[in-house]
């Protein structure tokens, strides 16, 4: 394959990683806790999307804009929860309780479609069936090579929307943090909850703003990843959630710009593995072994900030 | 009767240390004496007896997770790649080495012994991380683990590409007794190990790790000891699952078999030996037994596990219910029942001698320095009653 | 006789089974400079943190302008005019100056009053303002200390708490900090100071309570105090 069309389907495919990891980053960076759930979020979008734009033919920015909604309610629903009861605990116990949510979301859909395949009711199998069978939607993507002024580049319109964005969510972002009022105070929760509270900051009440962020980039990704052709299912976030966690970690967790590096830079290694038969069967496993090897060397990530932990 | 010591250096028999293996020494006379006899009837042997070896299987998985997740407080969510591990390598020793003699122990034996010794390999080069890392990263590099695993198996022609891997088996009815005695042996390396020195060098690394290092606990060693111990026996756990399995597949050993496993230990509670095996085998009795074994029902396993398991975790750490946790405990309830002394008696009883403790040396202070201290709580006292 | 700002009744806390505070009690009076002077683990902390909601009390109450403090949420109590400078500062480090002040007036929506304010912090403090923009975690420890009190101030509080300001500090910045603390009662804040540093607490503080073991066992106007013999040889080293 052309290395150009290589690097700008693997920039696209990292901008997917890249929103996600976004994700992560927030909820790590000031809720101190890694969302292990946010993938399963992404999955529970991907079902909205596909059902409300396929069977109940939605135009797909309404489509798309139910999801997010439907997203950040279910963000927050999971943080009021399990997250909050466990504020102050230690934290492999809120790890724990994450890894529970993430089985429990992906769970949901596994039981519906038994009781699609075991009930009686017709109507309801047929129903349950329509939800549960996704097909990749085709009608949303344009596959089309992008073509300016006669000329044809070599990315579709679809991976080049995906990179814009990706782009502009982490120009938003990095704005929203910096300028806003309720940004900086995400910035005071993270370095200092106690001395959040003494300016007054209502602590939760940054913590549910940061999950509705975190969700609702999660139901971004839900679209950006229903564009690349995978259909809906069970562990449609499973992966990629962890991938893109990596690439959190590897680009420096807290970090926004970070985590866009880290997302483009997995997504590029990747394709670019995909593209070599040789190595295509191994991509999970050299995307992890790059994860681990950058944790070994600098746990902190590319652009984290060093921190030490205190006694 | 002899003193002890009651500072407890002197190691002197006692026999709640030993209840554990007993009661599975019981279970097992149980079942060999209901097979033998066959006065359970005929479904007994259909429906129970197959459930015995992943119950077993389960429980050394659980209690070797145990090691890394109780003890030294560290999450690993890639104790499948371990078994994994295991599994293939045992499994195919053993069909290499198998001369069609079904019962060959002495096969078994080595496929066990080479299984465990390789998934401890990994054991201890996934511990090497584990050096610098802790927390949620730690627990996101033992999971990337378990999937360079499984993805690395099934692109190994050697075996089988990770697909049905044929594996010998064991069919003799009475092969739940070596499931038994590994366990025993299992519980009596580990808890032996959680119980010396060691141990309590582990978990005094688990509660402050900077702490432990000051006092000079060699951090590395035990580290990677504990990583590489619980591999051991997750690789034997993959050895007998690949024996009770006619064919081995790369898709058994997925990461959620690993939090599968994490379930069992954090529900038996994280440290408890005794819990770890009850849970282990509980849940795995659960998932074999009757209707609730069914295809069908797998997601309803998934959603009740994990609902309980958000709860159970909820509640034993939830600042917010502290509280209520030490108004109803179980020990406590327990307490209440053969009237000892509740937990948070006991707690005031030792706050109480602490601070007459200090009060006493206080004085003693006190009395040693030039009494200045004593005139000033004088001089307060007058200056209170003057304030009145 | 002047208005009672802050009353402390029978103030217990715990932390487990150990009982930091005992049933303290005591009031700061508007326009006061009020110090709390102790050793090493007497409570010092302890009692500002629960009097800013930051730990919850036992048994007892604080009351502050006549309302109840013990169950309202920490972020609510700095809005009612009570603003708090932590021990060890605990500025934000990754944020500039600028920022780090615009958090001390979270709570407020005015942006004029917000200006006054920040135009008398820059006035106290005008080595802040020359730094403005840049991170504060690359000030040095007496600027963030000024940064931290100029924070607090930002809420425009009509109490401040202070956790041993002078906790790290050369004794040069040490008397500035406290002169300093001198200017916020002329600025008519009343002043509730912790020190482990006694003798230059009582220099300026109006009245002082001697805190030992989670009891206070010594009360009265610095002026007697500093000559209290007792107060003398375990507090001033003379």
């Amino acid at each position: 394959m052309d290395f150009l069309e290589t690097l700008l389907n693997g920039l696209s495919l990292g901008g997917t990683y890249a929103i996600i990891a976004l994700g992560y980053t927030m909820v790590y960076g000031i809720a101190k806790m890694l969302n292990f759930a946010h993938g399963d979020i992404i999955m529970v979008g991907s079902y909205i999307i596909w059902f409300t734009f396929l069977r109940l033919d939605c135009h797909p920015s309404i489509s798309i804009a139910l999801a997010i909604i439907c997203c950040v309610i279910l963000g927050i629903v999971i943080e009021r929860l399990a997250y909050r009861p466990l504020r102050g605990a230690p934290s492999l116990a809120v790890l724990i309780t994450a890894i529970g949510v993430s089985s429990l979301l992906q769970g949901l859909p596994a039981i519906l479609d038994t009781i699609s395949k075991s009930s009686n009711n017709s109507a309801l199998k047929e129903k349950l069936s329509g939800i549960l069978n996704p097909l990749p939607i085709q009608d949303m993507v344009h596959t089309n090579k992008l073509v300016l002024f006669g000329v044809e580049f070599p990315i579709s319109i679809s991976a080049l929307v995906t990179i814009l964005i990706t782009v502009a969510t982490m120009i938003a972002l990095t704005v929203f943090i910096k300028k806003s009022k309720t940004g900086k105070a995400m910035v005071a929760v993270s370095e200092n909850r106690d001395a959040a509270l003494l300016m007054g900051i209502h602590i939760n009440k940054i913590i549910v703003v940061t999950f509705a962020i975190g969700s609702a980039l999660a139901g971004v990704a839900a679209t950006l990843m229903l564009t690349k052709g995978t259909p809906a299912s069970p562990s449609f976030g499973a992966l990629p959630g962890i991938v893109a966690f990596s690439a959190a970690v590897i680009g420096g967790i807290g970090s926004i710009p970070g985590a866009a590096l880290g997302g483009f830079l997995i997504g590029i290694l990747e394709t670019f593995c995909n593209a070599n038969s040789a190595l295509s069967p191994y991509r999970n496993a050299i995307v992890f072994s790059v994860l681990i090897i950058i944790l070994l060397f600098k746990p902190s990530g590319i652009l984290g900030n060093p921190r030490r932990e205190k006694v | 009767m002899r003193k002890t010591n009651d500072l407890g250096l002197n190691k002197s028999f006692k026999f709640k240390n030993y209840l554990n293996y007993t009661v599975i020494l019981a279970v097992l006379a149980v079942l060999m004496i209901l097979q033998f006899t066959g006065a359970a009837g005929t479904d007994f042997n259909y429906k129970i007896m197959p459930i015995v070896i992943p119950i077993g299987v389960y429980v050394i998985l659980a209690l070797s997770l145990n090691m890394v997740v109780g003890f030294l407080g560290e999450l690993s969510l890639g104790h499948a790649g371990f078994m994994c591990i295991g599994a293939f390598v045992g499994g195919k020793i053993a069909s290499l080495l198998d001369t069609g003699d079904n019962a060959n122990i002495s096969v078994m034996l080595i496929a066990l012994i080479l299984g465990g010794l390789c998934a401890a390999l990994f054991g201890f080069i996934v511990g090497l991380p584990a050096l610098r890392l802790r927390g949620d990263y730690l627990a996101i590099v033992t999971l990337a683990f378990n999937m360079i695993i499984t993805d690395v198996i099934k692109e190994i022609p050697f075996f089988a590409k990770g697909s049905n891997l044929p594996t010998p088996s064991l069919k003799d009815e009475y092969n739940y007794i070596i499931i038994f005695a590994i366990i025993l042996i299992t519980l009596a390396v580990i808890q032996n190990f959680a119980r010396s020195k060691h141990g309590r060098a582990i978990m005094s690394i688990r509660d402050n790790e900077i702490a432990a290092r000051t006092m000079g606990i060699n951090i590395v060693k035990y580290k990677l000891t504990v990583f590489t111990i619980s591999a051991f026996f997750a690789g034997i756990a993959g050895v007998l699952w690949s024996y009770y399995q006619p064919g081995i597949n790369y898709e058994m050993f997925k990461y959620n078999v690993s939090i599968e496993i994490l379930v069992m230990v954090v529900l038996g509670g994280m440290g408890s030996v005794n819990g770890s095996i009850l849970a282990a085998a509980l849940i795995t009795f659960i998932n074999n037994y009757g209707k609730f074994s069914e295809e069908s029902f797998a997601p309803y396993r998934t959603v009740l596990y994990a609902l309980i398991l958000i709860i159970v975790v909820i509640y034993r750490n939830a600042p917010g219910l502290k509280g209520f946790r030490e108004k109803y405990n179980m020990k406590d309830l327990f307490a209440k029942i053969f009237k000892k002394k509740t937990s948070q008696e006991k707690l005031e009883d030792i706050a109480d001698k602490e601070t007459k403790k200090s009060e006493k040396s206080d004085k003693k202070e006190q009395k040693l320095s030039n009494k200045v201290s004593k005139k000033a709580a004088k001089s307060a006292k007058n200056a209170k009653k003057e304030d009145r | 006789m002047a208005e009672t700002l802050l009353e402390v009744n029978n103030l217990a806390v715990s932390y487990g089974v150990i009982r930091a505070l005992k049933g303290i009690s005591f009031h700061v009076d508007k326009g006061e400079i009020v110090s709390l002077i102790g050793a090493n683990g007497a409570g010092k902390t302890t009692t500002l943190q629960t009097i800013t909601g930051l730990l919850r009390p036992v048994s007892g109450n604080v009351i502050f302008k006549g309302n109840d403090l013990t169950h309202v949420p920490a972020h609510k109590i700095v809005s009612m005019g009570l603003g708090h400078v932590p021990e060890g500062r605990k500025i934000f480090q990754g944020l500039s100056v600028y920022d780090n002040l615009l958090l001390g007036a979270y709570t407020r929506k005015s942006k004029a009053e917000i200006e006054e304010n920040m135009e008398l912090v820059f006035r106290l403090f005008p080595r802040l303002l020359e730094r403005k923009k840049q991170l504060a975690g690359t000030l040095s420890g007496g600027e963030q200390q000024m940064l931290a009190i100029g924070r607090a101030l930002l809420s425009n509080p009509e109490m401040i708490v202070l956790d041993e300001p002078s906790m790290g500090l050369s004794p040069l910045l040490v008397t500035e900090v406290f002169e300093i603390i001198k200017t916020l009662q002329n600025e008519g804040k009343t002043v509730l100071l912790v020190e482990q540093n006694a003798k230059k607490a009582m220099s300026i503080a109006d009245r002082v309570y001697v805190l030992e073991t989670g009891m206070i066992t010594m009360e009265g106007p610095a002026s007697e105090l500093i000559n209290n013999e007792n107060i003398k040889k375990a507090y001033l080293g003379e």
